[in-house]
């Protein structure tokens, strides 16, 4: 051995770190949530559409205590959530898990027509229009998908146009097994 | 049919780079003539056929023929004749073919400036160039073809993007590539005497013009980047630190270092085994900027078309050669020794040190780059590393580099003599130091706390750099070529710190919102939009604004900045009209309408910018001039 | 910079393109002067993270002028700049922070050009004092080579 073989030995541990960087480089898109294994935000908004006629005006996110759900944040303005959108209403026959959706930044009546011209998957949407909650959430683009779990704690987010294979594989599956009965449409 | 003979060339070009490598290694390893003397001939045809490729390519950008996949995507009929050629390399595909004439380009010149160089040597070298070559070519039929067909042929082209619609920047690339290609000559020199297991001071002599001409192009290729990002991304930055800059800058700073050692390996035969791994160094912190910028690794978010096999590839090329290389070092750098010595305060002592501040400089900057990468593959979280890391840890050790240079350069061979030159250190710092104070009390004013150490730093070593030549001058000793381009070279340097200083000291920015006939402060000026207008250029329509700015009352420069918005590419862009002086730079940019008639407007005032460029040139120039050197066109005649 | 925009085609990102050639020109100011400097700087050392390394300081995605907005309330409501960077953090993680903390995931980062730096200083003394006691018996002389 010498110290000549150094760099040689410094340039192995290089390809080896490139070599994972490039294994990894297709999944560059997306950033992690710094929200997992943390609480959700609270929130208290005002709400668009929803599935209980007897729904109040605002909607406050406590009521959710106790309970598995997903937030979907989405905007008429997001083309990839046109196209998750079929995605969704099927989700909503599923009926596993109340879906609530975050209108981000956007306009109210817009939102509406969309949900009556597309179809309502959302148990409740509530409008951010000042994009604050989102903030709260860490959202950078729309769409994107936390699962939260019955003590309100982020257990997933999905980063795009959610999928039926991601919905199987990064959801339901995340579920206790009597979740996805008790969870139900309320 | 052209594009199809351009593939088809670049296919033969492969081959004949195949045998150019094949005999120019094994015919000195086997000993046989006739293979040596063919080497020099494959080089000369595959450069025919390079060309022809480049050549094929560009024909049909300039003939719009939308039928090539490649000339569909990045121009466009109504895109100017310049443009189109500029356009040949405005993307991934064309870049390479871009780069490989490039480097066949370096090939042919040391084919042709080596006859005076021992056979087998010369040979190795351009085995060694040729194998380069050959991964280069290879990458480029593989997973880059330029001269795919597209069925059916587009009516018209998705155009030039229009950032890449300038004149500094159609030439930027070509630059860049010249000094990043260039540094490839050193490294195959450094291969070449690692295989023969032989290196002395001729060597040394050999590879230095090659090493500094490259070095030269690199500077003004990031020169001309950075100016082109201050004027045309319109927001006043001229250094982001960003990857794809860093990529291009660890190799410089590498490259000065191995100038400088070179420079002791060829004056007193040491530092033989750090030369040749900086040598190494330089060309793969090229490659790997190559690999950075082409595989999407570092590029995190919206990096869509990151292509896994193209990083794959250029992966395995670096293993191969870079690794090959490191692998020959750790067997044949251990032959090498000197016996010679010198003291603490010689000027071997000083660019030893030179060598090690740059080399950390480097290693800072590659730290910083591939942090985000490191950072996921140990699974240690995502990052972003920023130019608040990099400026403190780049001036580190870069702010001693300085002062080691304002002393270095009294010093001298073996011994140092410093003692003896106490007298010019000392005047050369008060004159740095008298000036900073005049600079400070006198024009500027204070500032922070790195503004006078700057200035100091700076201005000391421009003065520093005259004191050498004037010495010979007064001793009736003549100045070569290589005593003047270091120091305009050293001046060069000096002008760099002092702008830069001055730049981050006392540029006056700030973003208004104005309607017509308002008018808004920045520092010393007053900023007033007088109209608004609508205008048409050949490929896109704008909103012209007519900003008057005013110094203590008076009009000094009347602005039309604009907003373009380009039909084809469907981008809007910010077209910032700056007035360049050589004492400051006057710049506004239009941004956008923001209701109730009125528009945002950025307003700069930028001390002694353009210096920072003029300041590359200049060290480029230094470099020109020294490779020019009388005794390294001897060298060819002699050896 | 210039090579940016090369990687930004390169890899056909559009969007990026289109963020940075209409960047965010931002008039609106803070009454304190004072508050005004810390909110530029806080604002070039948050990263946009729609972006290619830009800061939300430079970008004109519309989250980026969200969290501009975040930033002067923060500042406004009295929170140090370290508040506002927790803040931050907590919500889109070290990916948002052009400064990485001194943190231990962090560490390394800030160390390497520090103990690097060291190393060299080392190597370079342990050459200069092998140097220095061979030049006794070194024959060169500069003065004689000087031409």
């Amino acid at each position: 051995m010498n110290r000549f073989i150094l760099p040689a030995g410094v340039f192995v541990l290089l390809v080896a770190v490139l070599a994972v960087g490039i294994q990894r480089a297709p999944n560059k898109t997306v950033i992690p949530s710094a929200l997992i294994g943390k609480p959700a935000p609270q929130y208290l908004l005002p709400v668009i559409a929803s599935s209980s006629p007897l729904q109040a005006v605002q909607f406050d996110s406590r009521s959710l205590a106790g309970r598995w759900h997903v937030v979907n944040v989405w905007g008429t303005w997001c083309p990839e959530c046109r196209v998750e959108h079929p995605v969704l209403l099927d989700m909503a026959r599923e009926a596993a898990l109340p879906i609530i959706g975050l209108d981000w930044k956007d306009d109210d009546m817009a939102a509406r027509r969309w949900l009556e011209s597309l179809g309502d998957p959302y148990d409740v949407v509530v409008a951010d229009r000042e994009g604050r909650t989102a903030i709260d959430f860490g959202v950078y683009g729309a769409p994107e998908t936390f699962l939260i779990d019955d003590r309100g704690v982020v257990v997933h987010k999905h980063v795009g146009a959610m999928t039926p294979a991601v919905w199987q594989r990064d959801f339901l599956a995340r579920l206790p097994a009597r979740a996805a009965t008790t969870g139900g449409s309320p | 049919m052209i594009p199809e003979l351009g593939h088809f060339a670049l296919i033969l070009a492969a081959w004949v780079v195949i045998a150019q490598s094949a005999f120019g290694l094994a015919g000195p390893a086997f000993a046989r003539e006739r293979w040596i003397a063919a080497v020099r001939p494959a080089v000369f045809t595959q450069f025919a056929l390079q060309t022809a490729a480049l050549a094929a390519l560009m024909y049909a950008f300039v003939t719009n023929d939308f039928s090539v996949q490649y000339v569909a995507q990045n121009s466009n009929s109504a895109l100017p004749v310049g443009y189109r050629i500029a356009a040949v390399w405005g993307a991934h595909e064309g870049s390479l073919v871009l780069w490989g004439w490039i480097l066949s380009c370096w090939t042919l010149a040391v084919a042709l400036r080596s006859r005076s160089l021992p056979e087998a040597f010369a040979a190795r070298t351009l085995g060694v160039l040729g194998l380069v070559s050959l991964g280069f070519v290879t990458f480029t039929l593989a997973t880059s073809n330029p001269f795919l067909r597209l069925q059916p042929a587009a009516p018209d082209g998705r155009d030039l993007n229009p950032l890449l619609q300038d004149p500094a920047l159609a030439s930027h690339p070509p630059m860049l590539y010249a000094g990043y290609v260039g540094f490839a000559v050193a490294f195959a020199f450094a291969c070449a005497a690692m295989i023969e297991g032989r290196l002395d001071q001729t060597w040394a002599r050999w590879t230095r013009p090659w090493t500094t001409i490259a070095w030269a192009f690199l500077s003004v290729g990031i020169a001309l980047g950075s100016w082109w990002a201050y004027y045309e991304l319109g927001w006043g930055g001229y250094w982001f630190w960003d990857p794809v800059e860093n990529a291009s800058f660890m190799p410089w700073l590498v490259g000065t270092a191995l100038i400088h050692s070179l420079a002791v390996t060829e004056k007193r035969g040491l530092f033989k085994s750090w030369t040749l791994l900086l040598a190494i160094l330089a060309f793969s912190l090229s490659l790997l900027g190559t690999f950075l910028v082409r595989s999407g690794v570092l590029v995190s978010v919206h990096s869509f078309a990151a292509d896994p096999t193209r990083g794959i590839f250029i992966l395995t090329f670096l293993v191969l050669v870079i690794g090959g290389a490191l692998a020959l070092y750790a067997w044949r750098a251990p032959l090498l020794r000197s016996e010679a010595g010198f003291e603490f305060t010689s000027r071997e002592s000083f660019l030893l040190f030179n060598n090690i501040l740059l080399v950390v400089a480097a290693a800072a900057v590659f730290a910083g780059t591939m942090a985000p990468l490191i950072s996921d593959a140990l699974g240690l979280g995502t990052l972003s590393v920023g130019k608040q890391y990099f400026d403190p840890v780049f001036l580190l050790p870069t702010l001693p580099l300085i002062a080691l240079a304002a002393v270095g350069l009294h010093s001298q061979w073996k011994r140092g003599r410093v003692a003896a030159r106490r007298g010019a250190i000392l005047t050369t710092a008060a004159i740095g130091i008298a000036l900073t104070l005049a600079l400070m009390l006198g024009v500027w004013g204070g500032a922070k706390l790195l503004t006078p150490i700057g200035f100091a730093l700076g201005l000391w070593l421009i003065a520093s750099s005259f004191v050498d030549p004037i010495d010979r001058v007064r001793r009736g000793i003549r100045l070569t070529p290589a005593i003047v381009g270091m120091a305009i070279a050293h001046v060069g340097l000096g002008v760099f710190v002092v702008s830069i200083t001055a730049v981050e000291s006392y540029t006056s920015e700030r973003d208004l919102a104005l309607a017509i006939g308002e008018s808004g402060r920045v520092g010393a000026f007053e900023y007033r939009l007088d109209g608004l207008r609508r205008v048409e250029g050949p490929n896109y329509d704008a909103v012209r604004g007519t900003v008057t700015v005013l110094e203590a009352g008076k009009p000094v420069v009347t602005l039309y900045p604009e907003k373009r918005n380009y039909f084809v590419q469907r981008s809007v862009m910010t077209e910032a009209d700056i007035h360049m002086q050589l004492s400051r730079d006057v710049f506004a940019a239009l941004g956008e309408d923001l209701g109730g008639g009125r528009w945002s407007v950025r307003a700069q005032v930028r001390p002694l910018i353009n210096y920072v460029w003029l300041a590359a040139f200049l060290m480029a120039l230094g470099g020109i001039v020294a490779a020019s050197d009388r005794r390294y066109r001897r060298a060819e005649g002699e050896a | 910079m210039s090579l940016r925009i090369v990687a930004v085609l390169l890899i056909g990102a559009w969007l990026a393109i289109a963020s940075h050639t209409a960047g965010a020109i931002d008039p609106v100011e803070m009454t304190d002067p004072a508050l005004q400097t810390r909110y530029r700087a806080l604002t070039h050392e948050l990263r946009c993270m729609q972006c290619q390394n830009q800061s939300i300081a430079d970008s004109p995605v519309g989250l980026a002028g969200d969290l501009r907005r975040e930033v002067r309330e923060l500042l406004e409501a009295g929170k140090t700049d370290q508040q506002v960077r927790d803040y931050m953090r907590d919500r889109y993680g070290d990916f948002i922070l052009f400064r990485p903390r001194f943190a231990a995931n962090t560490l390394w980062l800030w160390a390497a050009p520090v103990v690097l730096l060291l190393l060299g200083l080392y190597a370079a003394w342990r050459v200069v004092r092998k140097r220095g006691a061979l030049v006794a018996t070194d024959s060169f002389d500069d003065e004689a080579t000087r031409s």
